[in-house]
C-alpha cells in the first residue's frame, strides 16, 4: 500500500521535537481563538501567518503550526456555544441548540466532554478521508489543462457563498474586486506595469497577507469599537460539573457519529458547502432519524451536541481535500490556508503531491497528531479555556490589533504596508456593513494571477481562439457546476438560511455569519 | 438607498478600472491576449454586478449613528497614525498610545487603558523581539 508508506514517511517528518511543540502550540492557540467570540479560525490563522514567517520557520513546520490552529479553532468554537449560547465561530452555531440546554441542566461538563470526543471522531475520520480521497482527486486533476483550471477557478468563486449566499450580485462583486486588486503590479507574462500609477510601493503588487489581516482582523476590531462591546463574553466562570461523559450515551451514539462523519466530510469536500453546512446537515439528518417527533432535540439531547460537532470537524478535514489536491479552497478558512502555501512558494495541486510529498504527508501526519493533542487538551483542560471567556474584549481586541501590526511590519518592514492594512480594515468594515462577503475578495486576491495565467496559457495554445475555454467535456462539466452553484442559491438560499438560524435571534446570527466560515 | 449609492460607487470604480486598463503600456514581450484582456473581463463583471446592486438593492443595512461612526473614523485614524508613527518614535512608544486609545474607546478607564498599553507594548517587545527575535520598528531611542 503506497498510502501507508507515504503516511509512515509523513510521521517520520512530523515526529520531531520542534514539530511536535509547534503542533501543541498551534492546538492550544487554535482552541483559544476558536473559543473567543469574534476570533474565528480564519482570523486566527490570518494573524499568525506573518508571525510564523518572520520567525523563519520552514514550510513544513509553518504548515503544521497553522493547520493545528485551524483544527484547534474547530474544536474551540463549541465551548462558548455550550456555556454561553454564543457560537465562538460560525460552524459552532448548531451546537448551541442542544449544548446550551444541557449546560442549563447542569450538564455543561458532560456536554463539553461529549462534544470534545465528537470533534475528535469527526476530524480523525475526516483526516483518513483526506488520506484516501485526495490522491484520487489528484489523479483526476492531472487531466486538467489551463482551460479546465480557468473553469475550476471560476467555479470556486461561483460556489463560494454556498447555498446560503444571500445576494449573489454582491458575492460576484466581491470576487471581481479581489481579482481587480490582484492585477495590480507588474504583469507576470509581459512585465507591463498595471495599475501602479508610477507608485513604487505597488510594483510588486499588494501582498495578500496585508489584505487578509486587514480585512479580517482590523475590521473585526472596528466592529467591536462600533458596538462598544468592551465587556467579557462571560460574567463569571460557569459551573462545569463533572467532566466525564456518560459511556452509555457514547456507546449508543455510534450511529450518530457514523452518519454525521460521512455527511460532514462530503459537505467539506464538495464545492460551496463548508463546515457550517456540514454541521447543519448532520444535525437535521440526525434529528429526522432518531427524533422524528421532536421530543428531545433542542432540549438538551446529547446526540444533538454530538451530531453537529462531528459534522463540522469532519467538514474541516474534508475542506482540505480540494485545497490540497486542486489548489482551490472552498471556504474562508481554507482560503487563508491557501495563503499560507502561496506565501511559502508552494503551489498546491497535483504537482505538490508529486514534487513535495514530504510536505503533504508531513502535514497529514501532523493533523493526526494534532487531533490526539486536541483531545487531550480539550477533555481535562477545558476549564482553562472556559476562563478565556472572562478576558474582556476591551483588552483583548487592542492586543489582537497590535499583534496583527507586528506580524505585518515584521514581514515587510514597511510602514506604508501597515497603513495600507488599516485602509483594508476600514474598507472591510464598510463592505461588511453593506452585506458584501469578504471571503471572495480574499480568494480573488489569492487566485487572481493564477487564474489569469491559466486563461492566457489556454489562449496561447489555441492561438487566440476563446472557444478553447469550453473546448473539452471536462471543462464544460466544470462550467455547468459553476453555473448551477451560482444560480441555485438565488432560489433556495433564503429558505435554507432561515431554517439554519431558527432558534437564534437574527442580529446575533448576522454578526456571526459575516465573520466568514 | 445605501445599496444604490454603493452601486453608483461600483460603477465609478468599474469606469476607473476600464480607464486604468486602457492605459496599460505594451511591453516588448507579447503574448496572444496581452496584459489588458483579463482586467477588461474583471471590469465587465464589476459593471454588471454594480448595475445589479443598483437596480435590486437589499434592505437598508444597520448603519451606526453619527457618534459611533465618528468613533470608527477616529479608531481608523489612530491606527493609521500608528503606522506612520512606527518609524518616527519606535515600536514601544507608538504601541503604548495606540493600544491605550483603542482600549479606552472600548470602555477601559483612562488609567487602566494606559496600563493596558504599557503592558501590551512591553509584552509584545519581550515575547516577539527579545525571545523570538522578530524585528520591530526602531525609534530614536532604540526601541
Amino acid at each position: 500500500m503506497e498510502i501507508f508508506s507515504n503516511l509512515a514517511d509523513g510521521f517520520a517528518i512530523a515526529l520531531t521535537f520542534q514539530n511536535l511543540m509547534l503542533a501543541l502550540l498551534g492546538c492550544f492557540l487554535g482552541t483559544l481563538m476558536g473559543a473567543l467570540p469574534g476570533l474565528g479560525p480564519a482570523n486566527g490563522v490570518a494573524i499568525l501567518i506573518p508571525i510564523a514567517f518572520t520567525l523563519g520557520l520552514g514550510p513544513t513546520p509553518s504548515l503544521i503550526l497553522l493547520t493545528s490552529v485551524y483544527y484547534g479553532a474547530m474544536y474551540g468554537g463549541r465551548i462558548s456555544s455550550i456555556l454561553l449560547n454564543i457560537p465562538g465561530d460560525e460552524p459552532a452555531m448548531m451546537t448551541c441548540l442542544d449544548g446550551h440546554p444541557m449546560a442549563l441542566q447542569g450538564k455543561a461538563g458532560e456536554a463539553l466532554a461529549l462534544s470534545g470526543i465528537a470533534s475528535f471522531v469527526g476530524s480523525f475520520f475526516a483526516t483518513w478521508g483526506l488520506v484516501l480521497v485526495a490522491p484520487q482527486l489528484v489523479k483526476i486533476a492531472l487531466l486538467f489543462g489551463p482551460a479546465e483550471y480557468f473553469a475550476l477557478f471560476t467555479m470556486a468563486f461561483a460556489t463560494l457563498g454556498g447555498v446560503t449566499a444571500s445576494n449573489q450580485g454582491k458575492s460576484a462583486f466581491a470576487a471581481a474586486l479581489g481579482l481587480g486588486i490582484a492585477m495590480i503590479g507588474s504583469d507576470s507574462q509581459t512585465g507591463s506595469e498595471r495599475f501602479t500609477f508610477g507608485h513604487i510601493h505597488l510594483y510588486d503588487g499588494i501582498d495578500f497577507l496585508i489584505a487578509i489581516v486587514g480585512l479580517f482582523a482590523i475590521s473585526e476590531v472596528l466592529i467591536f469599537i462600533e458596538h462598544h462591546q468592551g465587556g467579557a463574553a462571560a460574567k463569571s466562570t460557569a459551573k462545569i460539573g463533572k467532566l466525564m461523559p456518560d459511556f452509555g450515551i457514547l456507546k449508543r451514539s455510534g450511529g450518530t457519529m457514523f452518519r454525521s462523519t460521512i455527511i460532514g466530510f462530503l459537505a467539506g469536500v464538495l464545492p460551496g458547502a463548508g463546515a457550517s453546512l456540514g454541521s447543519f446537515l448532520s444535525y437535521s439528518v440526525e434529528k429526522n432519524t432518531v427524533d422524528r417527533e421532536g421530543k428531545t432535540f433542542g432540549k438538551g439531547d446529547p446526540r444533538g451536541v454530538i451530531a453537529p460537532e462531528v459534522g463540522n470537524n469532519a467538514a474541516a478535514g474534508g475542506a482540505l481535500v480540494p485545497m490540497l489536491a486542486l489548489g482551490v479552497p472552498g471556504s474562508g478558512t481554507t482560503a487563508v490556508l491557501l495563503a499560507v502555501l502561496l506565501q511559502l512558494n508552494i503551489t498546491p495541486g497535483p504537482l505538490l503531491f508529486r514534487n513535495n510529498p514530504d510536505i503533504v504527508w508531513g502535514l497529514i501526519a501532523a493533523l493526526f497528531i494534532a487531533n490526539f493533542m486536541l483531545l487531550a487538551l480539550n477533555l481535562p483542560m477545558v476549564g482553562l479555556f472556559t476562563r478565556v471567556l472572562l478576558i474582556p474584549t476591551r483588552i483583548l481586541m487592542p492586543v489582537v490589533a497590535m499583534i496583527s501590526f507586528v506580524g505585518i511590519y515584521g514581514l515587510t518592514g514597511s510602514t506604508f504596508d501597515v497603513m495600507m492594512m488599516v485602509g483594508f480594515g476600514f474598507g472591510g468594515w464598510g463592505l461588511r456593513k453593506l452585506g458584501v462577503p469578504l471571503v471572495p475578495v480574499i480568494l480573488g486576491i489569492l487566485l487572481g494571477n493564477e487564474m489569469e495565467v491559466n486563461m492566457r496559457r489556454a489562449l496561447q495554445i489555441s492561438d487566440g481562439d476563446w472557444s478553447i475555454l469550453v473546448g473539452s467535456p471536462l471543462a464544460i462539466g466544470i462550467w455547468a457546476i459553476a453555473i448551477i452553484g451560482f444560480v441555485l442559491p438565488i432560489f433556495f438560499g433564503k429558505k435554507v438560511k432561515k431554517s439554519m438560524v431558527a432558534g437564534h435571534s437574527k442580529e446575533e446570527m448576522d454578526e456571526v455569519m459575516k465573520g466568514g466560515d | 438607498m445605501s445599496d444604490r449609492i454603493f452601486g453608483f460607487f461600483g460603477l465609478a470604480l468599474a469606469a476607473f478600472y476600464f480607464w486604468a486598463t486602457s492605459i496599460i503600456p505594451d511591453s516588448f514581450m507579447i503574448d496572444v491576449v496581452g496584459p489588458r484582456a483579463f482586467p477588461y473581463i474583471v471590469g465587465t463583471v464589476l459593471t454588471i454586478c454594480s448595475l445589479y446592486i443598483l437596480l435590486r438593492p437589499d434592505a437598508e443595512p444597520d448603519w451606526p449613528n453619527l457618534t459611533n461612526f465618528i468613533e470608527i473614523v477616529f479608531a481608523t485614524a489612530v491606527m493609521f497614525l500608528y503606522g506612520w508613527a512606527l518609524s518616527k518614535v519606535g515600536f514601544v512608544i507608538a504601541t503604548v498610545f495606540a493600544t491605550a486609545y483603542l482600549s479606552w474607546r472600548l470602555g477601559t478607564r483612562p488609567v487602566g487603558s494606559l496600563i493596558t498599553g504599557v503592558a501590551t507594548a512591553a509584552g509584545i517587545y519581550v515575547v516577539f523581539h527579545l525571545i523570538l527575535g522578530l524585528s520591530l520598528a526602531k525609534g530614536p531611542l532604540g526601541f
